[in-house]
């Protein structure tokens, strides 16, 4: 639908880590984890709680600093966009939540309404555009999340268990708007517990545990022939990590 | 947007509060105004609400009363924040003069200090020679006696006449409340106490409960108002036209018809004693 | 008490009489503690955010010392507004001493700390849960201000009214810089000290009973409003 946005995702700048650790009051939580995201393809974050997928999601954004090594981007300035677990929206009418992000943005005045009311319409929220975001359900809220990130217009969306709290009619929307973000070029990281999700998602894998990048795959060999045994073991649903 | 939006709203709102606070003010300069500190007996008593209406008729000049201690009413006048001064305690007002604040100060007026207590009256300050004799009394039983403690005018002349009955007054029983005259009287009222006052506050006092009046008449109650002209050259910046033409208002024979026809329940508070050959004139 | 019953008759035929000396005090009551409200608000709000988002040096201090000057007596905000306002004090040439703009001054002196003390703290806690988002939304410190302030307002009303109750309380501070004249600068505060030192007590308390109607009304006001608008919003 948006070949504006297709047209201005000719690169994408390269995101790398390296060798970046994070602590916490002397707890490592991270550590030492090396990677390189280039062009526009669908990354999923796997692992057990507390691997640090999270983490990685917001160092990657910017949210928090390294305690050691580096995060950088290689190439063109990146627009980028985060949705959380649990979306936090402003107290405010789901259109105004809208309108504030692009106001943010610097979009024109006069375009911000209209740019706001396709994108409700295109999320299926246009009904509900005068409701305040903060009494809408827990689907319809993070819908109207990725509805503000969709008008933020991304080179690279991190998505951090965006599904985690919803229902399947929920899940299966969100998946449809990662779906469109994809088609849209942009490049995606997401986390998830859903190993369903991740394999119907994923053109490929990144697998933490405790707080250590154990293996980076494509999806379909990932899921078929995982190169480690925490890996192997997290697929058939073992405790772990 | 909406944000802006509010704030903008704000703003204008804010602004027009302002400009309607202002406006007033600036109104008010057109008809022209003194800035007056003066006493809270005068005050109290209504003499200026019934004054200055007749002084504003004949003269087309309005009088802003800040209406202090007298003390307080020294130090807004020395600090410039006043064009005029009616106060009474006559050493304070020549000593105004003498330290170059003020070139011309007047007699206007006086009323009297009334000796107040409760109607059983302990200490018989009733039957008194003076009143120095009367405050030997309350000082000999030691009565509860609430004293004004502000370095007002009134508070000075007690203190005087303190010193006459060659008291020292302190203990359990003076009790120095820092107050002024209404307010040290509804205390004395509260605690059955003696009391100095004004008989202008007192007459206009409504608060009395048990509370008489016990002693009057000796001449050193006699309470002497004067008016100051200030410095022309210290204060450039006052309206010393408009003050003049204030001054010269209350000496005159229609001020001081006025001020004697003032009357509060039927009495006459306050006693024109105007001599213009009494004033006393230092050059600029 | 037949004193009370007199004051509450007192305060019945104030108003239902309309009387004009009453009306205008009321009415400068209102300009004064509005106004004075407004100005602090458009000062303090933005203060109070502004401290909650940055840390520095010397931001403690200035947190506790936002904190004490909550208690800052008002007869003490009055006499720094008259020294500074006094034909001797810095301001002087403003002529502002003894005009109701002196008294705005003063009584933004005693709101602003309330004001900005109160922000603080409910920015800081609606910041808590904001800032990953907002920082994702690429709002630098000073745009999330706005943000913040507008999404705490409901909360921020109360603070404002807080400020508008302490504004049309008090009394030392506009007693000094405004010398209660007669028609300019008598508000319903002094005029109250006024009657109470005639020691016409009834009249005194009839007008305490009317500037407590009018608080009362102005928070019943805000209160329905913030009702509204915390049901609307969730």
């Amino acid at each position: 639908m948006n070949t504006m946005l297709q047209a201005a995702r000719v690169g994408i700048a390269t995101l790398s880590f390296e060798a970046v650790s994070f602590e916490h009051r002397g707890q490592p939580l991270l550590a030492e984890v090396s990677l390189r995201l280039e062009g526009c393809r669908r990354t999923l974050v796997l692992g057990p709680n507390g691997a640090g997928k999270s983490l990685l999601m917001r160092l990657a954004h910017g949210l928090l600093t390294p305690s050691r090594g580096q995060v950088r981007w290689d190439g063109p300035p990146t627009r980028q966009a985060m949705v959380f677990q649990r979306p936090v929206l402003l107290k405010r009418s789901a259109r105004d939540n809208l309108l504030h992000a692009l106001a943010v943005k610097g979009t024109p005045w006069r375009l911000r309404r209209l740019l706001a009311d396709g994108a409700l319409a295109h999320f299926g929220l246009a009904d509900l555009a005068r409701r305040p975001a903060r009494v809408l359900s827990g689907g319809e809220q993070q819908r109207l999340a990725l509805a503000r990130a969709w008008l933020l217009a991304p080179d690279m969306l991190f998505l951090d268990e965006p599904t985690a709290a919803l229902d399947p009619a929920a899940i299966r929307a969100v998946e449809a708007a990662v779906d469109d973000f994809h088609r849209a070029g942009t490049r995606i990281l997401m986390s998830t517990h859903d190993l369903h999700q991740a394999r119907r998602l994923a053109d490929e894998v990144i697998f933490l545990c405790g707080g250590r990048l154990l293996e980076r795959t494509p999806a379909e060999r990932f899921f078929s022939a995982p190169a480690t045994p925490e890996a192997a073991a997290f697929l058939r649903g073992e405790l772990i990590g | 947007m909406r944000i802006t939006a509010t704030f903008a709203s704000f703003t204008t709102a804010a602004a027009i509060g302002l400009a309607s606070i202002t406006t007033p003010a600036y109104a008010r300069d057109d008809a022209p105004y003194i800035t007056l500190a003066s006493t809270t007996s005068t005050q109290n008593s209504g003499l200026f609400d019934a004054i200055i209406p007749l002084f504003t008729a004949a003269s087309g000049i309005d009088v802003h009363v800040v209406a202090v201690g007298t003390g307080q009413a020294f130090e807004i006048a020395r600090r410039g924040d006043a064009d005029s001064l009616l106060v009474h305690d006559t050493a304070g007002e020549q000593g105004f003069v003498a330290d170059g604040y003020a070139s011309e100060r007047a007699d206007v007026m006086y009323n009297d200090f009334v000796l107040i207590g409760p109607a059983d009256d302990p200490a018989g300050i009733a039957d008194a020679e003076t009143a120095a004799a009367a405050f030997a009394a309350i000082a000999e039983i030691e009565a509860p006696f609430a004293s004004r403690g502000d370095d007002s005018g009134t508070n000075r002349a007690e203190l005087r006449l303190w010193d006459a009955a060659g008291i020292t007054p302190e203990g359990e029983w003076y009790r120095e409340l820092g107050s002024g005259m209404g307010a040290t009287l509804n205390t004395a009222a509260g605690m059955d106490a003696y009391v100095m006052s004004d008989r202008a506050t007192w007459v206009a006092f409504d608060n009395r409960q048990h509370l008489d009046l016990l002693f009057e008449g000796d001449p050193a109650l006699f309470n002497q108002y004067g008016s100051l002209v200030l410095s022309a050259s210290k204060y450039p910046h006052l309206k010393h036209d408009l003050a003049r033409q204030w001054h010269d208002w209350l000496l005159s024979d229609d001020g001081q018809q006025a001020i004697a026809d003032f009357r509060v329940k039927g009495q006459q508070l306050f006693f024109p004693n105007a001599k213009p050959d009494a004033r006393t004139s230092t050059a600029e | 008490m037949p004193q009370h019953d007199s004051a509450l008759a007192t305060a019945l035929a104030l108003i239902l009489e309309r009387d004009p000396t009453l009306l205008g005090i009321v009415g400068l009551s209102l300009q004064v503690s509005l106004s004075a409200v407004m100005i602090a608000a458009l000062v303090a709000l933005p203060l109070g955010a502004a401290l909650a988002l940055w840390r520095f040096p010397g931001r403690g201090v200035l947190v506790v010392a936002l904190n004490a000057l909550m208690g800052l007596p008002p007869v003490v905000a009055g006499l720094a507004v008259y020294l500074l306002l006094s034909r001797a004090g810095p301001l002087g040439e403003l002529g502002l001493l003894f005009t109701p703009g002196a008294m705005v001054v003063a009584q933004v002196m005693l709101v602003v700390p309330i004001i900005a003390a109160l922000t603080r703290q409910q920015v800081e806690e609606l910041h808590h849960e904001y800032h990953e988002q907002l920082r994702s939304l690429g709002l630098s410190r000073a745009r999330m201000i706005p943000t913040l302030l507008w999404d705490a307002r409901v909360g921020l009303l109360t603070v404002v009214l807080a400020g508008f109750g302490r504004a049309s309380a008090e009394v030392g501070a506009v007693m000094i810089v405004g010398g209660n004249i007669d028609g300019v600068t008598r508000v319903m505060t002094t005029a109250i000290v006024l009657e109470t030192s005639k020691g016409n007590l009834p009249l005194a308390l009839g007008l305490g009973i009317v500037l407590l109607g009018l608080v009362a009304l102005v928070n019943a006001a805000a209160h329905l409003l913030g009702e509204t608008a915390r049901r609307r919003l969730g």
